[in-house]
This record gives C-alpha cells, structure tokens and sequence, in this order.
C-alpha cells in the first residue's frame, strides 16, 4: 500500500474544498437553514407531531440526509471529473499506485467533507430545533457508511460523465427525486398504501429511516433493513468501481 | 532501460496506432522519437507510462514489467504530456510538490527548491498555475514530471509552441539532466531538435519504428553530401573523360555539382572525391572555389518517410 500517494491526494482534495469554502460549506448550511425556516418554522407551526416527535425535529435526520447524499454526490463526482476534463489525470494514471489508492484518496476525501458537513448541518439545526439522538453511535455509523457510498456513486458518475451536463443529470434527476420522496419531509405513513408500497422500491426510504431511527428510536422500516439497505449500495458501488479500473472504462484507451 | 517487446495497439475504434514495435532505449541516453502527426509517437509513450493498455506486446522498465510490477516500474519514469493541463488553481509549489507526493515520495522541500529553480520557476512559486504563460506552464510540466526523481523522462513535445529562447533554455535543462544520469526519451515535430540533441533516433510512421540508429551513424549512412565547383569558365557539358562521375551542370554551366552519398557507395566516396579533382585537373576544367554541403536531419527524415509511404 502506498500510503504516501492516498494521503497526497486525500489532502489535495482536501484543500480544494478549503480553496472553495464558500461552495462547499456555507451554501449547503444556507439551504439547510432555508428548508428550516419554511419547512420546520412556517409549515411545520401547521403540522401536529409525526409519531410522537415534533415536525421541525422529525425532518432533521432526512434533512441532513438530503445534504449529505447530494454533498457526497457532487464532491466526489466533481473530484475526478475535474482532473479529468482538464487532462491531468494523465499525472495520477501515470503515478505508481493501484486503482484501490486512487479511490481511497478521493472517496476518503468526498466522504470526509460530507460527514464533516452532516456534522454542521446537525449543529445548524440545534439552532432551530431542540432534538436529541438516541443512539449516536448508529447515527455515525449510518452518517459515515451513506457519505462512503455516495462518494462511491459520485466518483462512479465523475467518470462515466463526458461533460458538465451529464455531471449534473444523476444528481437532479435521479438522487433529489429518490430523496424528496425518500421519506425526508413526512413519514411514508402519511402516504395512501398504494404509494407506501411504491415507496418501498426506493432505496433512500432505507437510508432515511435507519437514520431516523438512530434519532428517536423509531423508523418507516426496520433498522435491520436500513442497515442492509446501505450495504448492498455499498457493495454494488464497489462492484462498480472495481469493473471501471479493471476495464480501464472512460480511464484509459 | 526500457525494452519494449512486439508492443501492437489498435483502439476501441478499429484504429491501429502501433504495431509491432520493439524498442530498447539505453541507460542514460537521449533517444528521439520522429515522425509525423498520428504516427504513434504519443501512443508509444503512453503505452509505456501506463496510460494506455497494449493490445500485445509488453514493456520492461528497468527489467520490471510495466503491468504486473507496475508500481516498479512506474516510479522510475516522469512524464511531461504533449497537452498542457494542469489544475488552474492551485500555485506551482503546491502542483509541484503534488506530484512528489503523488509517485510516494516523502516531503523534501529542497528538492522541490532545486527543481523549480533550475527551471527558472523559483520566482513563480506563489504563482497559480491559471496567471502562467503557456512557455512557463509547459515549465511546471517538467518541474511536476522531475519532482519525484525520475530516472527516466519522458517528453512529449516538450518545445512545441515555445519560443527560441525558451527552447534554446530548455535544450540546456535536458542536457543537464542527462549529464546527472537520467534517460531522457523525446517526441518532436522539430528535426534541429533532434539533430541538437539526441545521441540516437528512432524514426515512427504509421506505428511502426522504421528505423532506430546512432544520430551520427545516420546523417553518415544518410546523409547525402554535395560537392559544388565554381569553374572560373562555364562549361556547356561535362567533358566525356569525367563521365565515370556522378556530375550535373548547375547555374548554367558555371558550376559542376558532385553528389555523392553513403548510402551507395560507403566508404568509396572520399576516394571519389581525390579522382574527380585529379580529373578535373586533366580536362583542364579549373574552379575558383568550392564548397560542400550536408543534409540535414530534416531532409534525411521528409526522404524516410517519403520512402516508406
């Protein structure tokens, strides 16, 4: 293992973000408060308690959710598209380190800014709701785990994607849909049964819900369920990578 | 250094970029690689970095296989690419020492120091990469390509779009690098470039090497060299007794030109020469001056490639 290499990148992507502080951390924060005051302050004040928690707490989890699968998404995406689009990706093709160390470096960097967001996005939200979390462990766990796999996918998308339009197709058409429906705003309860069946074909209900459940204990589905949920991304995300560096696919001719 | 053995590549398109190449480059050499665009030059290198997969074929870099001891083999080589890329917002220190780190170097801020002063990058260090002229990116390039040692260089192009100067500045880092022991291998369009460096040259078309030899050795087998004779009185023809010679009337009739190339004759040809101005002296034929001429790289090169079409 080259170690040097991984934390050479690691670290270099880190600092791009640090570069683009502005992009990275304040304006997800600045949405995050946005989706509180009109969703928690202005709605929520209208809606009674979903099951047995207050409407501004029960939407915190979905909402860091929210950020973290889009942050994860687009950081890691952007990472390796950029180098790529640029042409100097040449440098990291060339240099002696296996595809594994690759992805370690720049997953490992997308998915630590995400944990590090989620992490401000929860401290934001204690401004604006009182909330505790009942089991903080799992909470971590599920944070860390859906910032891994979504920088997997974001990293996955960064290279199949051609151009700056593509970049942005997954994350608009399929991960916002797959989150807004995901459970993120209101309990698939509320759904009439024909949708709440529906909802269980999508994956970020599970996502969603087991980190509800690190909150308060209670979720759409399982905690079992949303663990092997995320697991299975993960491990489909990793097939995925593993088939992009073996076939050299998008990476090298 | 490098042994390249029955190396073929043909692209997902149907395109054949290489075929059947077999190449060994030498410990501390500069070899250079010619031939037009689309030949294979680029794809050669690539294959041989680790940017390209072969079709065939397989590639030694100091005896370490370049797919299956990868990282062996990748350490020992920098690359400075034809294109100029470069993350457009971090500074050049920064890019720099990236790429130390990058081929798992540990931090040596001198070394850093040495490269970037050595090619007159040292004032530039806080500089990002975006406000650079493209003479001083294609700098960071190679800045970026030595940071980490390399026993091996690989130029792509490296003066293409430089001014004289610069190139002239950058001939001199090759040198100097060469001097200190690396193998250099270079991609030109520019023959004088060649012709002032390289101590052996290979010569692409259509993916194929047509030819690998000394640089001396080939502008002495291929060099075609002209003897041209002022006659102090021009001539209408060239007298029967000098007929055994291969001359021309030139500049109507006030000069006589002797051709004469290794290709044909090798060796005989300094003889020939002797015997012509003996002959000449017979026929009564007296010059004024005379002079010489030698092909350069540049005409050996447009005749090869011409030959092998």
């Amino acid at each position: 293992m080259n170690l040097q290499s991984v934390k050479t990148i690691y670290l270099a992507e880190m600092a791009r973000s640090l570069r683009t502080v502005l992009q990275s951390i304040v304006s997800p924060v600045i949405s995050t408060s946005l989706y509180f005051v009109v969703f928690g302050a202005a709605i929520g004040t209208r809606i009674s308690e979903v099951e047995g928690v207050s409407y501004g707490a029960f939407i915190v989890p979905g909402l860091i959710m929210l950020m973290l699968l889009t942050q994860s998404v687009s950081n890691a995406s952007f990472g390796i598209f950029f180098p790529r689009f640029s042409g100097s990706i040449y440098e990291i093709l060339s240099a002696p380190i296996s595809y594994f160390e690759v992805v370690l470096g720049f997953v490992g960097a997308a998915a630590t800014k995400s944990v590090i967001l989620g992490l401000i996005v929860l401290g934001t939200a204690s401004l604006f709701v009182p909330f505790s979390i009942a089991h903080p462990l799992v909470m971590l766990l599920f944070l860390v785990l859906t910032a891994l796999t979504f920088s997997l996918l974001g990293f996955i998308i960064g290279i199949w994607a051609d151009g700056f339009e593509k970049l942005q197709l997954v994350p608009l058409l399929v991960i916002t849909p797959l989150t807004f429906l995901g459970g993120t705003f209101y309990s698939i309860d509320m759904l009439p049964p024909f949708w709440q069946a529906v909802t269980l074909a999508n994956p970020v209900v599970y996502l969603v819900s087991g980190f509800r459940w690190s909150f308060y204990g209670l979720g759409d589905v399982s905690i079992w369920a949303s663990l092997g949920m995320i697991a299975l991304f993960l491990a489909v995300s990793l097939g995925v990578v593993s088939w992009i560096f073996r076939t050299g696919y998008r990476l090298k001719p | 250094m490098i042994h390249v053995e029955s190396l073929s590549k043909t692209y997902d398109s149907g395109f054949q970029a290489l075929s059947d190449v077999d190449l060994e480059i030498r410990r501390g050499e500069i070899f250079a690689l010619l031939g037009p665009n689309g030949a294979g030059k680029t794809t050669l290198i690539s294959v041989i970095c680790g940017l390209v997969n072969a079709s065939r074929g397989r590639v030694l870099v100091d005896g370490h296989d370049n797919v299956r001891d990868f990282r062996r083999a990748r350490e020992r080589i920098g690359l400075v690419p034809q294109e100029l890329t470069s993350e457009a917002f971090s500074t050049v220190w920064d890019t720099v020492s990236f790429s130390r780190g990058l081929f798992g170097k540990p931090k040596d801020p001198r070394h850093i120091e040495t490269v970037l002063r050595s090619l007159s990058l040292w004032d530039k260090r806080r500089n990002r990469l975006i406000t650079l002229s493209g003479g001083m990116k294609r700098r960071v390039l190679i800045a970026k390509a030595l940071a980490h040692e390399p026993e091996i260089l690989f130029l792509d192009e490296p003066t293409a779009g430089v001014d004289v100067e610069l190139r002239r500045d950058m001939w001199e880092v090759v040198r100097g690098l060469r001097d200190s022991g690396v193998t250099i291998i270079l991609t030109t369009h520019y023959i004088e470039e060649a012709e002032e460096m390289a101590d052996r040259i290979g010569v692409i078309r259509g993916g194929s090497l047509v030819l690998v030899e000394e640089k001396r050795e080939l502008m002495r087998k291929l060099g075609r060299k002209e003897l041209t004779l002022h006659l102090r009185e021009p001539i209408t023809r060239v007298p029967a007794t000098l007929d055994g010679h291969r001359l021309t009337l030139a500049d109507d009739g006030h000069a006589l030109v002797y051709t004469y190339d290794g290709r044909h004759n090798g060796e005989d040809d300094q003889a020939g020469i002797a015997e012509l101005l003996a002959d000449l002296d017979a026929a009564g034929i007296r010059f004024k001056d005379l002079h010489t001429r030698q092909s350069s790289l540049e005409e050996i090169f447009v005749s090869l490639v011409r030959e092998t079409t």
